[in-house]
Parts: structure tokens; sequence; C-alpha cells
């Protein structure tokens, strides 16, 4: 769970990097790297494999610790457990990881359908770029964002993002071993930064494109 | 004494592992502000008795901390509400005139309930049994500093073997996980020269003992540090992960012998 988690953090990372350049109103730059993507062919599978490899990983690991931790349990408390406090990192992060994970699950399954594989150049998402045709992912992802059901739903399942990445990082160093008593409360720390920053870095983009307060999104 | 106070307790009995229990209420009466939880039950259990009814089971030995047996949940807390203190040590003067309390024992499925309160914890003698101890015969007592220990390692080791093993991590875990009992008890050996010989094959063992035993994943909630009446820490876990990795990557040539033959 902590290596497929960490290498979940890094997609992210770089998904985010990506996207960054969704916040120009002009779409040379986005399409651009979505193009630069589709030319490596079949290195671009290979990663693919790879990552849903991780992603399928990180789930059904998941989904098998959820139901073993609740059979290990048994009978339940009568009126629930109460935290006695001090360091506990226990919070709606590391409680409800397994429902932040199947939201941004039922998220990524619906978010492949509607940019990965909607509408592209035969639909007439083509952008000119060096003379080049390719496909206007630029366009698309302005249209969607400009409607606000979707604006609603990717910045509501943003919040899930930097809820699970809150307890997420801090808890993939500790499952490794990379803590030490000294740094445990830095990497803690660290993580909530992380997840805030991945979560706003996306979470903005939507906003941005939607109300487009620079009036320069057609 | 000025008037003691009047409790209202909500208990768990079961008659045995095979039936089903259920929450029951008691009248706890005038009962003293000085007096420990047990000595609480001990005042109800004393008026059960005197009216012909089953008294409420509970462990206890040393009554003083140090043993481990009692380890009940109070109000949804393994040992009550403070921390760092074990049942037998809680006093009634955490609670007030007037107060419900419900009175559980420990929730784990590694943990099948006895009686009442009482849970039966072998599982833990198990996961000692694959490996918590030294094997090599020490002898008679060591000259102090025929060993040289570094401080640093001393304290940590001392930290961990703080551990009474009484499975308040356990039932403070929302995974219902032993982590930080079976982390303690591979620390306190792995950090000292004597335990490091077998360091490898025991973190291996123990971890394996504790995952048949049937209790949960460790998902790093550390609500069992927040209820260890020890305060053991769960940097105990990490150091555990970590000699598991060591032992997983660079195994000893015994444990591969092992795990060939
Ligand atoms: C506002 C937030 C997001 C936006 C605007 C966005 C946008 C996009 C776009 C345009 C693509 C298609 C790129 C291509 O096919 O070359 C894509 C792919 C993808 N996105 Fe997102 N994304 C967002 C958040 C996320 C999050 C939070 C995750 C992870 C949980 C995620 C996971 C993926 C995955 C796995 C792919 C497929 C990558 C590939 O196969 O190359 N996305 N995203
Ligand atoms: S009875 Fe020994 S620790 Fe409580």
């Amino acid at each position: 769970m902590a290596a497929s988690g960490i290498g979940l953090i890094l997609f992210c990372t770089m998904h985010l990097a990506g996207n960054l350049s969704l916040y120009l109103p002009e779409g040379s730059v986005f399409n651009a790297y979505t193009a630069k993507l589709e030319h490596l062919s079949l290195l671009l599978y290979v990663v693919e494999a790879g990552l849903v490899a991780v992603f399928l990983l990180h789930i059904v690991t998941a989904i098998q610790v959820t139901f073993a931790n609740r059979r290990a349990r048994g009978e339940s408390y009568a009126r629930g457990l109460k935290s006695k406090g001090g360091e506990t990192k226990a919070n709606v992060s590391s409680r409800y990881m397994i429902v932040s994970g199947l939201i941004l699950l039922a998220f990524l399954i619906f978010h492949l359908w509607q940019l990965k594989f909607g509408p592209s150049e035969e639909a007439g998402y083509i952008a000119k770029l060096e003379g080049e045709d390719v496909r206007d992912l630029h366009r698309l992802v302005v249209e969607t964002f400009q409607r606000p059901h979707n604006v609603a739903l990717y910045v509501g399942v943003m919040l899930f993002l930097g809820l699970h990445l809150r307890h997420g990082f801090w808890s993939a160093f500790q499952s490794l071993g990379a803590t030490n008593p000294r740094y445990s409360k830095p990497i803690y720390c660290t993580g909530v930064a992380v997840a805030a920053l991945l979560a706003a870095g996306f979470l903005f983009i939507p906003l941005w494109i939607y109300f487009d307060v620079l009036g320069v999104y057609k | 004494m000025s008037g003691g106070m009047n409790l209202n307790l909500i208990v768990w009995r079961q008659e045995n592992a095979g039936e089903p229990g259920r929450m029951m209420p008691y009248k706890a009466e005038n009962i003293s502000q000085d007096m420990s939880f047990l000595e609480m039950l001990d005042v109800v259990n004393e008026r059960l008795i005197n009216e012909g009814k089953r008294p409420i089971e509970f462990d206890s030995d040393c009554r003083e901390g140090i043993c481990g047996a009692c380890g009940i949940v109070i109000n949804g807390q393994p040992h009550g509400p403070k921390r760092g203190c074990t049942t037998c040590q809680l006093h009634m003067r955490s609670f007030k005139h007037g107060d419900t309390i419900v009175i559980e024992p420990w929730r784990s499925r590694a943990f099948p309930v006895i009686r009442d309160l009482v849970v039966d914890r072998a599982s833990f003698d198990r996961i000692i049994q694959a490996g918590g101890y030294i094997s090599a015969k020490t002898g008679s007592h060591a000259d102090a500093n025929a060993i040289l220990v570094p401080k640093d390692d001393s304290d940590k080791a001392m930290d961990a073997a703080a551990c009474i093993g009484c499975g308040a991590c356990v039932a403070a875990c929302p995974n219902a996980s032993a982590s930080l009992f079976t982390s303690a008890k591979i620390s306190h050996l792995a950090l000292l020269q004597q335990g490091k010989a077998e360091a490898k094959a025991r973190v291996t063992r123990m971890i394996e003992r504790m995952d048949l035993e049937g209790f949960g994943n460790c998902t790093n909630i550390g609500e069992c540090e927040s209820a260890c009446p020890k305060e053991i820490s769960i940097d105990m876990i990490a150091r555990m992960k970590r000699e598991y990795l060591k032992a997983m990557f660079a195994p000893i040539p015994q444990q591969k012998a092992d795990a060939a033959g």
C-alpha cells in the first residue's frame, strides 16, 4: 500500500505539473504537452500499463485490508471508541481512507471516460500545432469546466483527494519504517502541505476556467 | 468521608465464548472517590453475591499497574479516560455522582471473551513464542559493563520494554491491530546487542504469527499510543517495519536455509 501510494502521489504531482498549463487561456502549451505524451506511443502504453497496475495494487490491497480489519474487531463497541488524545493521528482523514479512496476511484473512472476517452479529432476537437493536426484537449477541458456541474464535481472530489493524501503521505513513510522520532512530525506536516498543494492545484483549474475573472477563456 | 457517589453502570455480560452476550444495567452505590475502578467493581460484586447473583467477572492481579492483567474498555476508552494509566490505577475521582459508565471487554477476534470482561490473550503469548526472546543461554547475571550499550539505545529499549502486554493497543485500534505490542517486543530486543543476532528471524516470525492470529492491519492511526498505559510510541511500529524490510531484502544465511529447507 505504501509503495503504490507513493507511486500515485508522484503520478498526481506529474499530472498536476502538466495540467498547470491549463491556467493559460491559450491552448498551444497544453496541447503541445498532451501531443508529446501521445507521441511517446509505445512508451506511453508501457507507462500507462504500469500506472494501471499501481492503481489496481493500491485499490485491491486497500479493499482487502479494510475487510480484514473489520473482521479483526469482531463484536463492535456498544458506543464506539473514544480517543484519549495525545499525538494520535485519528481524524476524518485516517478514519475514512477507504471512503475517500473509493470516491477517488469512482471519479477516476468518470474522469478517464470524460476526458481521455472523450470526444477527440473525429468530433472536431482538432488544433493546429506547428502545421500538424493534434487533438484539441485544451478546448475539451475548457468546455467541460464551463459547465457548473463538472466544476462542482471536480472541486468536491479534490477535497477528498486532499483528505486522502493528508493521512496517506505520512502513513506511507511510517509503513516503510522511513520515519525517525525526530522526523515523524515534520513528515506529517509535509504530508499536510503536499495534500493541500495538490488538492488546491487541481481544484483551482476548474474554478479558474469557470469564473474566468480575466475574461480570457472563450 | 462525606457521601459517596452513585453511578449507573452498563456492563457486558457473557456466560462464555460460545454464548451471545449483552449489555446489562447495574447500580454502584455509595462509591468513594478514593477507590480504584476495580475496587468499585468489587463493591458491586459483593452486593451481587449477597443477592445470590453471579458477580461481574474481570481480570486483575497486581493492582499496581505492572502486570497487564486488568484491562477493560470504559466509555469507549481502553483503561478509562486517563492517559498512561491502567484500569487498576484509575481512581473513581475521574467520575462524578450520577455518571453512566459503559463497561466492555477488549474487542478483538484474536481475544475471545472467556466470560463477561475477561478475554483470552493467549494470542499474545503465541506471538512471543514465535520469537520474542533470545535463545542463547545467558548464564548468570553478567558484569554490568561487559557489553557496552549506548545510552540512547538503552533508553529506547527501556521504553519498549515498558510494555506490560495488556492489549489496550488492540482494543483501541480501529483495526484491532496488535502492531504496537508486537513492535515493542521486537524493539526492546532489536535495540540491544544480545538481541541483534536473531533480529531478522525474530521479526519475520513474530509478524507472521501476529497476522495468523487474526489481528487487523496497522494503518498508522496512532490510537494505540494514545491508549497505551505505558505511553509506548508508534515509533516502535516504524522500527518493526524497518526491521521487517531489512529481513526481507537482506535475509541472513540461516534464514535462506530455512526458507529453502
Ligand atoms: C482538476 C483536476 C484534473 C484535471 C483537469 C485532469 C485532466 C486530465 C486530462 C485532460 C487527462 C487526459 C490526458 C491525456 O489523455 O493525455 C487526464 C488523464 C488522467 N487523469 Fe486527470 N485530471 C485531474 C485530476 C486527476 C486526479 C486527482 C487523478 C488521480 C486520482 C487523475 C488521474 C488521471 C489519470 C490516471 C489519467 C490517465 C493518464 C494516462 O493514461 O496518460 N486526474 N486528466
Ligand atoms: S492489575 Fe496488574 S496492571 Fe492492573
